[in-house]
């Protein structure tokens, strides 16, 4: 077996053996949500006047909103006066190097023993690591500021950067959007923040990962990436994290914006916690991430193999503004012992010539529940649009569920919507088929699920999509039968 | 090449036998045909023979080429060269029937430390096959048995028994489902691949699919048990007079 699946097979197994929680000592802090808090959490990351006055208004708003009910999901509400909205470790150091990282939270890294990390190390990709509610520590910024590219935290830009931040932050997700929206703007505790200047291409690929260590923690990460005229980006997301009996709430917002001829591909593969045996204790995943095509010709893909979490809401979608803009959404969700998935995406067509395509592979294991929620949106002014859906659901064994709930709206009559949709299940039969001429049981699944989400995998950067393999080989070992 | 002796079944998990003691001995470059009634285990002793996980050997052994392969996986199986034509083939999509018929091929190949071949040598290969079933190339690229009519999906079976070249070959039900024209296809292409070298056993209900393949020995399988044994000519004999006829015989 290589270094890399032992590394994946301890991270992921059916005994997940991140039941351990860092003994780093946390800030006083008190639980809850109220102004006072917030203006608290605002004084201690030293935000500016108007960073505080943006939290409070979405409080405000967010305390007239109800928590949304319409998902195909069911789960305990999360407690909100009960979470902690702030976590920092107690050492705060500004890290040139590894050397300065608190010990006790190096040693949580080592144990996570997380392969891409180390590899992104040597390889040159900076990495921005969120550890719980404060970024710690920010690699390769000389080799960035090189090229112009600004990648930091967003506590960081909101003081550096102000003006990028003032004019974009809330300008695609703006906090009424959703309850969950709401909430994150008003506690959001850090994230990444990423500007790519005119007519550059970023150097290396950009990643971050954090990890929710604190019990009751509530994690609010806010990610702002802007790509200029003529710039690209492309951005990977992973995370994991440790074992606890309270159900852990995520509630991220992920707002990307491509300016004339730009393009940003954000990718993403999710492996949280999901709960033991009985579906107990896992994360809550539930993402508000949108983009925008503001400019002509540019392009947002989102590529998201998601497999971890107890509960997962989230819905990357695409605003199509610029004319000739292109918008792209590949899912992989997989599901297996008790998990609900509600996810999809939504393309809202509003330029002209604008296209968008949409490829998403529900797996469906064990007892779960997997739903795809999609909505294609053609405006009255986008003419000649296109759209191209491809929604497959493959079920593993008799007791999972599969659901599709697909929204398809045209005001313009020029446009065209191709929706396809399959579904399929793998059982004794098709293994046993593939056994009989020779192919080994591990292969026979390996192969039929391979071929099921290659499409979507070939989208993702190379090195993501190495793992992800392995790491849905690992997911549904023994799900057959 | 291959010996069942006394061979008893069940459904795995349950008690009721569906084998009751089968005996059969089959030789290289011999053709065997079992005939039978409905639920007479015809099926289900190729299954068991194959590996079906659904399926308990409770009593009895498997020999191939003198090994005993009673408890060995389906895969293991495969290795040392036996192959099951499905009477229902399934769909498996996601995956091409050339991928499928590649792996299959290098794995054994592997198996038998035997020189593997790379997708471009496959591919000659493969197409080299087509004739022998008079399929399209187009096929290849589909994903296994999705989209197939029940006629192709039995010509599939054929396809991959000439592929794969294995040593016997358990053809369950092939003619089932077969117009006369596509019957003949499937007949030409398994008279082709038979060699003094591999053995088939046919499991058919009707007498008609030896008028295309010619078999050298005939069983008859009532009742979980092979009760019956000879030539071409029982055959006929249980065309004319019909299965019971043969039991209240026997009894």
């Amino acid at each position: 077996m290589s270094e890399e699946t032992k590394a994946l097979e301890s991270m992921i197994g059916e005994e997940y053996k991140y039941g351990f929680t860092t003994d780093v000592e946390y800030e006083d802090f008190p639980k809850g949500i109220s102004e006072d808090i917030i203006r608290e959490l605002s004084s201690r990351k030293e935000e500016p006047e108007w960073m505080l006055e943006f939290r409070l208004k979405s409080y405000r708003a967010w305390l007239e909103m109800e928590e949304p009910e319409w998902f195909n999901a069911t789960y305990t509400k999360p407690d909100f006066e009960n979470l902690l909205y702030y976590s920092a470790p107690k050492k705060r150091p500004s890290l040139d190097s590894l050397d300065d990282v608190d010990p006790n939270i190096r040693e949580t890294y080592e144990k996570l023993g997380i392969p891409l990390e180390e590899q992104k190390m040597l390889a040159g990709v900076a990495v921005d690591a969120v550890f719980d509610s404060v970024s710690v520590f920010t690699s390769f910024k000389e080799k960035l500021a090189e090229a112009g590219v600004i990648f930091c935290s967003i506590s960081e830009a909101i003081k550096e950067h102000p003006d990028l931040v003032k004019k974009y932050m809330g300008s695609v997700i703006p906090a009424r959007d959703n309850f969950y929206a709401a909430l994150n703007s008003a506690v959001f505790s850090d994230g990444s923040f990423c500007y790519i200047p005119k007519n550059t291409a970023c150097p290396m690929e950009l990643s971050t990962y954090f990890r929710i260590n604190n019990m009751e923690s509530g994690q609010f990460e806010r990610t702002l990436i802007i790509a200029e005229e003529g710039a690209s980006v492309s951005y990977l997301e992973g995370c994991t994290a440790p074992m606890y009996d309270e159900n852990q709430l995520h509630a991220a917002v992920v707002e990307l914006i491509a300016l004339d001829h730009a393009e940003i591909k954000y990718s993403t593969i999710q492996n949280w916690y999901s709960g033991d045996e009985n579906g107990k204790g896992g994360i809550y995943n539930f993402v508000t991430k949108r983009g925008i095509c503001k400019g002509d010709h540019s392009k947002i893909s989102w590529t998201q193999l998601e497999t971890g979490s107890a509960v997962t809401l989230k819905y990357p979608s695409v605003i199509l503004q610029g004319d000739h803009s292109i918008g792209e959404f590949y899912s992989v969700a997989v599901t297996t012992k008790k998990q609900q998935a509600d996810t999809g995406t939504k393309m809202i067509h509003l330029g002209k010539n604008t296209r968008s395509t949409i490829i998403s592979k529900g797996i469906s294991a064990g007892e779960s529940n997997n739903s795809y929620r999609g909505e294609v949106k053609i405006g009255k002014k986008a003419t000649g649009s296109k759209n191209y859906s491809v929604c497959d659901s493959m079920l593993i064994g008799q007791s999972c569920g599969a659901h599709t709930f697909p929204y398809i709206s045209s005001e313009n009559a020029s446009s065209s919507v191709e929706h396809e949709a399959t579904t399929s299940r793998v059982g004794e039969e098709q293994i046993f088929y593939l056994m009989q001429r020779g192919i080994s049981e591990q292969d026979a699944i390996s192969m039929i699920i391979n071929g099921f989400v290659k499409d979507v995998l070939k989208e993702l950067p190379l090195e993501f999509a190495v793992e992800a393999n392995k790491l849905l080989d690992i997911k549904l070992e023994g799900s057959v039968g | 090449m291959l010996e069942i002796r006394n061979l008893h079944a069940v459904v795995e998990g349950e008690e009721l036998e569906i084998l009751k003691g089968v005996n059969l001995t089959v030789n290289k470059g011999e053709i065997h045909a079992i005939m039978g009634p409905n639920g007479s285990g015809k099926s289900t002793l190729s299954k068991v023979v194959s590996g079906h996980p659904e399926y308990e050997v409770t009593e009895g052994t498997i020999l191939f080429e003198g090994e005993d392969i009673t408890e060995m996986d389906a895969d293991e199986r495969a290795h040392l060269g036996l192959f099951l034509a499905f009477q229902y083939p399934v769909e498996v999509p996601g995956i091409t029937n050339k991928t499928l018929l590649r792996e299959a091929y290098n794995t054994i190949a592997r198996a038998n430390e035997r020189e593997e071949l790379d997708p471009l040598e496959f591919e000659d290969y493969l197409v080299s096959k087509l004739e022998i079933i008079e399929m399209k190339d187009e096929f290849l690229n589909r994903s296994i048995n999705t989209g197939f009519s029940g006629g192709e999906k039995k010509k599939n079976e054929i396809f991959q028994m000439a592929v794969l070249n294995p040593r016997l070959s358990f053809l369950d039900e092939t003619d089932s489902g077969l117009d006369i024209d596509a019957l003949k296809v499937v007949s030409d292409g398994v008279n082709k691949i038979a060699s003094p070298e591999n053995a088939i056993v046919m499991i058919t209900h009707y007498q008609r699919l030896l008028n295309y393949i010619k078999p050298d020995f005939v069983h008859v399988m009532i009742n979980g048990k092979i009760v019956k044994s000879g030539d071409i000519s029982l055959a006929e004999e249980l065309e004319a007079n019909g299965y019971d006829q043969m039991q209240k015989e026997l009894a």
